[in-house]
């Protein structure tokens, strides 16, 4: 009971700054330089068939007609058309998304298990070698462009060293895509046991991950170093260590299951500096997401993805960040029972 | 008296010689790149076919491109463009942040509701996005990649400025030197701007690394800088295609400039945290 | 009465570095708990008896550190152990009440399973028997519908109900010696006094010992069979209740009790005169020597040792020593 109240409440937040961003990423749209009438028409046509496309599409009318007609148009999936796929922006999207999601997933798995750990050790030995070890990485880690890291890793891990593939995209040459349940390579090669494309699938997403989970990393060791510290002198540790609780289940066990809780309202952040790095990440291996495929878009000047792209990726970050707030509401048992 | 407020802090961080390393570091390349054109070896510009991708060396300290153009020089003057953004872009969010800030602190209700909305919504987007999505917009311009950091950063400002005054506000002696009459406005300023200051200037500090950062990754997509500009970013972009065939000075060091830049800042704005506000310290 | 102590503390001396000298929190203290007994360490805030208390359990961490003395737990001498062996022994020998029990219990885990992984823990019980020996304890501290309250959590129960849980949790694996530390910190006035009439009562039944830590002179009168009172890091007696009541000889503890209130009669309120010392690089010597009224020159050169002035009543006290304060 208390959890709905405490649902309903977020709720009520989240909706307003929904509204927000989609008229945010209108203005954007409608600020756009150029007619898209005339964009959409291509340079050899007739003034009166601009003119009639204009009726067409709307961009004759006052703004709040077009920002109406803007949302209809989300709601019902249409999301504009590409001009240089010239397919709908939401088709490129569906077939694009598995891509960033799997690249974006992998990066998350690293960041926490290299992050957290981290974090945990710097916490228990304060202070010491470790502590200002990692204290260095996280601060020259963070001063770090993601874009460069990764051409470093991939001057490193490929040119020089030969271990990491070169980057053509989720799968090596001549390898092909597992049967598609969720449509991320790995996965599915694990479910249907193609081990060759498991292999290659892994191999391809080694270096982007990396990259990717490492520029997040940071921020996540920080937050477990800090929460990690503030509990380790929280009065129920102290008593576990007063009852003769082992070191390792005191630490492991119950300061770091504590610990998480507040980490948990950072995985919000770390979501959008994941979605942020991914555009440039996709960039720089040439990997096949959503992410790659706006900024494509913005080379060419084709409007409609770069701005669905912003839409759906603010819309995905606000709605991350909704359900993490209901997952910390769930997990803190003195939330969910009143 | 802004001396002698300056001075214990001056004090301290001379303490720090990490941070003092890092000032100087600033200090130096933001000479270099404003002197450029006396201080670069060559001219960013000067082509030598003889000389053409040529590896760090005597004559290039950071190597040549495939046009034989002087890699140190080109990034001396790419400076320019960065520190440019950089510092433009913070001061911009400053100001336009604290005044929207201050705003909302002092007319509260609607007003403030609104004003909190448009926030809420503005960083619903991650920073880098929206950077990318504004300077789409706008056009391709490096005053546009400014105006869109900018923007992106405002919000930090804003709500800095906004809680302090709502902070102060709930303090008691306000109230009771609202009682004896004096005007809100001076209230404001002579309690204000004191406990406002320090986090506005670590918060500025850190933010011109973040800019940094973001006019970099624009700019290595593709976003603002029109050639024949370069950037560290662009560089870097450049620099790429060269992995391949080996040529890693071409891409490494305009980004090991970025990077010595945005570190010195950060340092220097956590070594500013630490010193002058010790409320923001938390746990380190 | 006389068989050996469950626990020596003996000339234990305690200190904390700090940036502009040592503190020296604990200074020669020396008592020792016997079976079955509740022996009460009293005195005022920063009189050393939490530090003794985590002395004891081997739980200083820099800056504290032991720089002299023994502590013997039944028969073991605590203070050459590692961590290791020390981890086994606490919980099991000697156990803690600490006194914030509200924030003292992991608010992740029910209370019923902060119970019951103590069994799993010290005494090796499967699941399903520490859960049913939890329940027990549970019943055994006096908490109603043990069942329904093992599977809540630490925010849903009072303060009393924590700390009558933390008891619970102290004696899963029978320790000899119960610490309790300030248990009654917090808790109104009537539930303060159920909390001690159930250590009484557990002490009796379970034979474990108890060092009960308090300010609080009312709480020792009511509970305590023995007292050991500290002043400023140096224990300066120890007697049975009622002698020390009756008959308090050191000045501090003359002063303390005279300065209880009264109701059965009307005396003049003598507040102690002067303040507690300074512990930072203090002097060698007797540390209420500031503000007795009884004070001579050697008191300040060196600390008093313990006499018998009574049988088992013994003194720290040079005036008393040589009669010149003589024993009320």
């Amino acid at each position: 009971m208390a959890f709905l109240a405490y649902f309903l409440r977020r709720l009520s937040l989240v909706i307003p700054t929904l509204v927000g961003v989609t008229f945010i990423t209108f203005t954007l749209t409608y600020v756009l330089p150029g007619n898209p009438a005339v964009v959409k028409a291509g340079p050899l046509v007739s003034p009166e068939v601009v003119k009639e496309l204009e009726k067409q599409m709307g961009l004759d009318q006052p703004a709040w007609v077009q920002y109406g007609r803007y949302i209809g148009g989300i709601l019902h999936g249409d999301l504009g058309e590409s001009s240089s796929t010239g397919r709908p922006v939401l088709e490129d999207f569906k077939q694009r998304l598995p891509a960033t999601l799997e690249l974006t997933l992998a990066s998350l798995l690293i960041a926490m298990a290299l992050g957290v750990p981290l974090g945990v050790q710097s916490a228990v030995h304060r202070d010491t070698a470790i502590d200002h070890i990692g204290r260095i990485v996280g601060v020259a880690g963070v001063a770090m462009p993601t874009f460069w890291t990764g051409l470093l890793a991939l001057y490193v891990f490929f040119y020089l060293l030969g271990v990491a593939p070169a980057p053509l995209g989720r799968l090596g040459p001549g390898i092909e895509p597992p049967h598609a349940i969720t449509r991320l390579y790995v996965v599915d090669s694990l479910l249907t046991g193609n081990w060759r494309a498991l292999g290659s699938a892994l191999h391809q997403l080694m270096l982007p991950s990396l990259t990717l989970g490492l520029s997040v990393m940071a921020p996540i060791a920080r937050m477990v170093r800090s929460t990690m510290l503030e509990i380790l002198e929280s009065d129920y540790i102290k008593a576990a260590w007063a009852a003769g609780i082992p070191r390792r289940r005191v630490i492991y066990g119950d300061a770091l299951a504590n610990a998480m809780i507040p980490v948990i309202t950072i995985l919000g952040i770390v979501f959008g500096f994941l979605m942020a790095g991914n555009a440039v990440v996709e960039s720089v291996f040439a990997w096949p997401g959503i992410g790659n495929y706006a900024i494509v878009a913005l080379m060419t000047k084709d409007s409609g993805p770069i701005q669905s792209f912003v839409l759906f990726v603010a819309l995905l970050y606000v709605t991350v960040n909704f359900v993490i707030d209901l997952l910390y509401g769930l997990i803190d048992p003195r939330i969910r029972l009143e | 008296m802004a001396v002698a407020a300056l001075s214990p802090v001056w004090r301290r961080l001379r303490r720090n010689w990490l941070s003092i390393g890092a000032l100087a570091l600033i200090a130096l390349m933001a000479l270099a790149a404003a002197l450029a054109h006396w201080v670069a070896p060559y001219e960013p510009d000067d082509t030598d076919a003889a000389a053409a991708l040529a590896v760090p060396n005597i004559h290039h300290w950071l190597g040549t491109d495939i046009y034989g153009r002087d890699l140190l020089s080109r990034i001396i003057h790419a400076g320019q463009v960065d520190l440019t953004v950089a510092l433009g872009a913070t001061a911009l969010a400053l100001v336009i942040g604290c005044s929207v800030g201050v705003v909302a602190g002092l007319y509260r209700g609607i007003v403030d509701l609104v004003i909190m909305r448009c926030v809420d919504s503005v960083m619903a987007f991650p920073a880098f996005i929206l950077a990318m999505a504004i300077t789409a917009a706008l056009g391709n311009s490096v005053t546009n990649v400014l105006i869109a950091i900018a923007i992106t950063q405002i919000p930090n400002y804003l709500r800095l400025i906004r809680s302090e005054i709502f902070r102060i506000r709930e303090m008691e002696y306000a109230d009771a030197a609202r009682v004896v009459g004096n005007p809100a406005w001076r209230l404001m300023f002579i309690h204000l701007l004191p406990n406002a200051l320090p986090p506005i200037i670590v918060q500025g500090t850190l933010a011109m690394g973040y800019a940094l950062l973001t006019m970099a990754a624009l700019s290595f997509i593709g976003l603002g800088i029109q050639p024949p500009q370069s950037e560290w970013g662009s560089m870097t972009a450049e620099g790429a295609q060269y992995i391949v065939t080996g040529e890693w000075w071409l891409f490494l060091f305009p980004g090991l400039a970025i990077v010595l830049m945005v570190l010195s800042f950060n340092l220097i704005g956590d070594s500013l945290r630490d010193f002058l506000d010790p409320r923001m310290r938390g746990v380190r | 009465m006389t068989d050996l102590p469950v626990i020596e503390v003996r000339d234990v001396s305690v200190r904390f570095a700090t940036d502009r000298g040592d503190v020296h929190a604990v200074d020669g203290a020396s008592f020792a708990v016997r079976p079955g007994e509740i022996l009460g360490l009293v005195g005022e805030s920063g009189s050393g008896k939490s530090v003794t208390a985590t002395a004891i359990l081997g739980l200083l961490r820099r800056p504290g550190r032991l720089t002299s003395g023994s502590i013997v737990l039944g028969g073991r001498e605590l203070t050459t152990l590692g961590q290791q062996e020390l981890q086994k022994i606490r919980g099991v020998e000697v156990a803690l009440i600490s006194q914030t029990p509200r924030t003292a219990l992991n608010p992740l885990i029910t209370v019923g399973q902060q119970v019951a992984r103590l069994f799993t823990i010290h005494s090796g019980l499967g699941k399903a028997e520490a859960r049913r020996r939890a329940i027990e304890m549970l019943t055994l501290v006096g908490i109603p519908e043990p069942e329904r309250r093992a599977r809540q959590y630490a925010h849903q129960f009072s303060g009393g109900m924590c700390q009558r849980v933390m008891i619970a949790m102290a004696l899963a694996a029978s320790p000899r010696l119960l610490i309790a530390d300030e248990p009654t910190t917090g808790l109104d006035v009537s539930t303060a006094a159920r909390i001690l009439d159930l250590l009484r009562e557990l002490c009796g039944k379970t034979g474990a010992s108890i060092l009960l830590i308090t300010h609080d002179l009312g709480v020792v009168a009511q509970t305590c069979h023995r007292v050991a009172v500290m002043h400023a890091g140096q224990v300066v007696e120890v007697a049975p209740v009622r002698a020390l009541f009756a008959h308090p000889a050191h000045p501090y503890t003359r002063a303390l009790v005279h300065s209880i209130p009264r109701t059965d009669r009307t005396v003049a309120m003598e507040p102690i005169p002067g303040s507690v010392p300074s512990l930072l690089n203090v002097a060698p010597g007797c540390r209420y020597a500031g503000r007795c009224p009884w004070v001579e020159a050697r008191c300040w050169a060196g600390k008093p040792g313990m006499t018998e002035i009574a049988p088992d009543h013994h003194v720290a006290c040079f005036a008393v020593e040589n009669g010149r304060a003589a024993a009320a």
